[in-house]
């Protein structure tokens, strides 16, 4: 029985891995084409940076991802604050709230975007208002529940009595969150911040509906390059997102169990 | 120890529409130890975080040294806090917990040194300035969570059930310690606890509780010797707590038997409670005394025997050095100042006879911890 549950694990992550490991290799082949393997090369990788689209097409997709999540993360703890601090029902009412965009189709969350900003547009007299700030606010926008989910937990978590023995210690209210809170729910910011990091990299469905002709993103522009014949070089760079990805998530990681062994050196008793 | 410091008056408190303290009116000398004794829910931790700042009351007023201060948030009063489970700042070590009000007031650098380094001393943990305190034990933690408050020379301090997680042996040592500091600095403590032996050993004064009111506020002696009603008895100490009438001052009927007692000023033929302590009950031979019962239960406790005598079907608790065996019929005898009579309460009936006392026996000793008015 033992035996078969590995086997059957083994399968599992075989079938989840083997398209990137494909695409790994594709990305290192010689040959034309994807059915033989003819010989290693980094030849993909060459042209990938010597490429002058796509790598600007990268940076931009970064550039968001690093900013809607900086902000995302400022919004979304200050929000979990507010949401702890709450009693009762109306803490799990607003709960609820927040976990409904996380489940509404991203196809719908994109169109009702656009509208909005199509319409803010016409309000404004804006001729094309869709571009790099309609498409920082809607990577926000979504970015926005991961934080908060991630960082409720650890307040939750956190003795109440911390924020109370700083205030009793002199602190007011906003020196008691920078000297005392935010050392507890630090794991829990990192993480949120890490999550919204990889959904805005990655994000095309609601890019799509939002951005303009000025700023693209990588994604997006994948898109486009689908519909053609491929090039190989894209499988070099589709490695390469792959990797940041691990790494992140491989981070991420790390830092939830350094936070579990120091949780448990705290409560010895 | 004479001009009040800290004055209640007319405290309430609701939550969620339910009463958690009625009309409390007290006040607190400087200097003084202070104890809020009660079970669980009884109001005392509300009150202490009223005084502390956590809280405002629904209604009624706190003043500081003649100042109202219900609206004076916790960073600006003069009081501080030792909370129930220390609530220590694990990403600092233990001089930087200690020290951590100084730096927030912007002490200089060398005043600080000199009073995390004393304060220190003063709760004996000199060397473990710089070790983590999740490294540290319970009675050690407790320590750091004292001279983290000690440390800003507060008027008050609040204590709240600060021994409640530490054993039995490391307790007792640190209710000598805090009597100690307290006394040593002069400072007002105001403590929390469900644990009557430990307000019994501490305080100047005991205030006991229950469902939002003050039962009682008097020393140790006279919390324990003259309990004001049913409930104070019983919560303080182990007693049989009897239906009597008053027949004339001085003079009290119980079981049909009249005795004298030292209590007067009661109407003639007024029903009153009566409070018999286990350990006042004198047992002679069956024929001498005034009442004679069947024993029913022994239990070994140390220093005495906790025995249960049925008296024609109501049972007493009699602690005694002398073992009698169950089934002996033994005689009693009541002294003077063996009776304590007290006026009728709305506790009179909750605490009847000892019928059941064998089953309800564990319950009384462990009562639930902590769990008092978490809110």
């Amino acid at each position: 029985m033992k035996k078969l549950g590995r086997v059957y694990t083994v399968v599992i992550y075989l079938f989840l891995y083997i398209p990137m490991i494909v695409l790994i290799v594709a990305s290192f082949n010689t040959g034309k084409d994807l059915t033989t393997f003819d010989g290693f090369t980094l030849q993909r990788y060459a042209e990938l940076f010597r490429d002058r689209t796509l790598l600007p097409l990268l940076g931009n997709s970064v550039l968001i991802a690093v900013l809607s999540s900086v902000i995302a993360t400022v919004l979304g703890t200050a929000a979990a604050l507010g949401i702890h601090s709450m009693r009762g029902r109306i803490r799990s009412v607003v709960m609820s709230v927040t976990t409904v965009p996380l489940m509404n189709p991203e196809i719908v969350t994109g169109v009702s975007l656009a509208l909005l900003f199509v319409f803010v547009g016409v309000v404004l007299k804006v001729n094309s208002i869709l571009g790099f700030v309609t498409l920082l606010i809607a990577h926000i926008t979504f970015n926005l529940p991961y934080v908060i989910l991630s960082v409720m937990p650890k307040l939750t978590q956190m003795d109440p009595h911390l924020r109370e023995a700083a205030l009793d210690l002199g602190c007011t209210p906003v020196q008691a969150f920078f000297k005392v809170v935010i050392h507890e729910i630090l794991p829990g910011i990192f993480s949120g911040a890490i999550m919204a990091f990889t959904m805005s990299l990655d994000d095309f469905v609601i890019s799509y509906f939002v951005y303009g002709p000025n700023f693209v993103t990588l994604p997006v522009e994948i898109y486009n390059y689908v519909k053609k014949p491929l090039q190989p070089k894209i499988y070099a760079l589709f490695t390469l997102l792959f990797l940041m990805i691990l790494s992140v998530m491989v981070l991420m990681n790390l830092m939830q169990m350094r936070d579990e062994k120091r949780r448990k050196l705290q409560r010895p008793e | 120890m004479s001009e009040s410091l800290i004055r209640l008056t007319e405290l309430s408190m609701l939550f969620d529409g339910e009463t958690v303290l009625d009309g409390l009116n007290l006040t607190i000398n400087d200097s003084e130890f202070l104890t809020l004794l009660g079970p669980s829910g009884c109001g005392k931790t509300t009150t202490l975080r009223i005084i502390g700042g956590f809280l405002s009351p629904t209604s009624g007023d706190v003043f500081f040294n003649g100042r109202r201060i219900n609206d004076v948030p916790p960073y600006k009063r003069q009081i501080n806090t030792v909370f129930q489970k220390y609530a220590l700042f694990p990403h600092l070590d233990v001089y930087e917990n200690v020290a951590f009000g100084l730096r927030v007031a912007k002490l200089p650098k060398e005043e600080i040194d000199k009073r995390v380094t004393e304060m220190l001393g003063i709760v004996s943990l000199s060397g473990f300035e710089h070790r983590a305190v999740t490294s540290l034990s319970g009675g050690q933690q407790q320590r750091v969570a004292i001279a983290r408050a000690l440390v800003n020379h507060p008027k008050v301090l609040l204590l709240d059930e600060p021994l409640g997680a530490l054993d039995l042996r490391l307790r007792k040592d640190m209710q000598n310690e805090l009597k100690r500091i307290q006394q040593a600095m002069g400072i007002t403590f105001i403590y929390v606890t469900h644990d009557q032996e430990e307000a019994l050993t501490m305080s100047d004064h005991i205030v006991v509780m229950d469902k939002g009111h003050i039962q009682q506020i008097g020393t140790p002696e006279d919390i324990y010797n003259e309990p004001e009603n049913a409930f104070v008895a019983d919560f303080i100490g182990e007693s049989n707590i009897l239906d009597g009438v008053m027949l004339a001052d001085y003079k009290v009927r119980i079981f049909g038997h009249s005795y004298v007692c030292l209590d007067s000023g009661f109407a003639k033929n007024e029903p009153v409670d009566v409070v018999i302590r286990p350990e006042d009950i004198d047992i002679v031979p069956a024929e001498a005394g005034v009442l004679t019962g069947t024993v029913t239960s022994v239990t070994f406790k140390g220093v005495h025997y906790d025995i249960i005598v049925d008296f024609g079907g109501f049972k007493w608790l009699i602690q005694t050095t002398d073992f009698q065996p169950v089934g002996a019929k033994i005689g009693i005898m009541l002294e003077p100042d063996a009776i304590h009579v007290m006026k009728k309460s709305v506790y009179s009936d909750s605490f009847g006879d000892y019928s059941s006392y064998s089953d309800e026996y564990d319950e009384l000793e462990d009562d639930p911890e902590g769990l008092c008015d978490e809110e």
